[in-house]
């Protein structure tokens, strides 16, 4: 049964935003949802800024390199 | 705007592409049609989302931004980091010219100039869908959707320009050393405006952008030239 045009429309859009942001790679989206959350309890929760500006680009490369090795060893 | 202005111009070389092979397969006028109909409906999609976006509360936006930069950003560098150590195939515009005409070969006896304008209005419309949100994303956080506009357009105007003099050319573009620095940018500022929407206080403010740059290639450099030296086990997607 075709569907009406929107339904398509928004199950395009939520394709379009699934491919985007997850797509081949979900492991990025899922760490960069965990990164800033341990950095928003750090900064937010704990008040820490100095650890915060350590953390983020550190857990981001932590990340990166998890990633990059995933697909090395494939 | 640097940013913008490089990932417009790898996401239009693949547009290009698409359109040149359209347009030399079943006549430029149907492919011109379906680029400018692109075109315009990327440019109402900036000026209605545009400013909307300067209505949202700072903080929040540039955590989201960020949070979307990043991720974007980080696939942009694992996947250039994969094809300079040779893990995954270079992007070659040559394979995408010919995927094209191969389609139009099969397809366009059929509905003719009808599929000439789909292709080249999808090819333009999706590549340049990517360009909308880094315009958008960097442009609002930043309150320079202006500048980042204009950066689109001129990366546009001189992608378009090369492309009408140098046509099928297109795979002499080194767009994974392009794409790696745009990654390299686009992780940087996902850094950097998730931090301030965090409320981080960066030390010495904006300069600290200039250091995640930097701190960033030098671990990009660091991981090609590990994984260069360990042997490749197998092709990758």
């Amino acid at each position: 049964m075709k569907s009406s045009w929107p339904i398509r429309m928004i199950v395009g859009f939520a394709r379009f935003w699934w491919d985007f942001l997850v797509g081949d790679t979900p492991e990025l989206f899922l760490a960069a949802v965990f990164i800033l959350a341990v950095v928003a309890v750090i900064r937010v929760g704990a008040h820490q800024n100095a650890l915060a500006v350590a953390a983020l680009p550190l857990l981001v490369v932590a990340a990166l390199g998890v990633s990059a090795s995933r697909a090395r060893r494939r | 705007m640097v940013a913008v202005f490089l990932a417009s111009a790898v996401e239009m070389v693949e547009a290009l592409t698409i359109v040149v092979a359209v347009g030399h397969t079943e006549g430029w006028r149907p492919a011109l049609r379906g680029t400018v109909v692109a075109v315009v409906t990327l440019a109402a999609l900036v000026a209605i989302v545009g400013p909307a976006l300067t209505k949202v509360p700072l903080d929040a936006l540039r955590l989201v931004v960020g949070g979307v930069l990043l991720i974007f950003g980080l696939q942009w560098l694992r996947k250039a980091i994969l094809r300079a150590t040779g893990l995954v195939a270079k992007h070659d515009e040559d394979a995408i010219y010919q995927r094209t005409v191969e389609k139009m070969d099969t397809e366009a006896t059929r509905q003719n100039h009808r599929v000439a304008f789909v292709l080249a209005f999808k090819g333009v419309f999706l590549e340049g869908l990517e360009v909308v949100i880094i315009v958008l994303t960097l442009g609002t956080s930043a309150r320079r959707l202006g500048l980042a506009s204009l950066s689109a357009l001129a990366a546009l105007l001189i992608v378009g320009g090369v492309g009408v003099v140098v046509a099928r050319q297109l795979s002499k573009v080194p767009e994974n050393a392009m794409k790696m620095t745009v990654g390299v940018l686009l992780v940087s500022y996902g850094t950097f405006f998730s931090g301030e929407g965090l409320k981080i206080r960066w030390p010495g403010d904006d300069v600290a952008l200039v250091v995640l740059v930097a701190f960033y290639a030098v671990v990009t450099w660091v991981f090609v030239t590990w994984m260069r030296r360990s042997p490749a086990v197998a092709v990758a997607s």
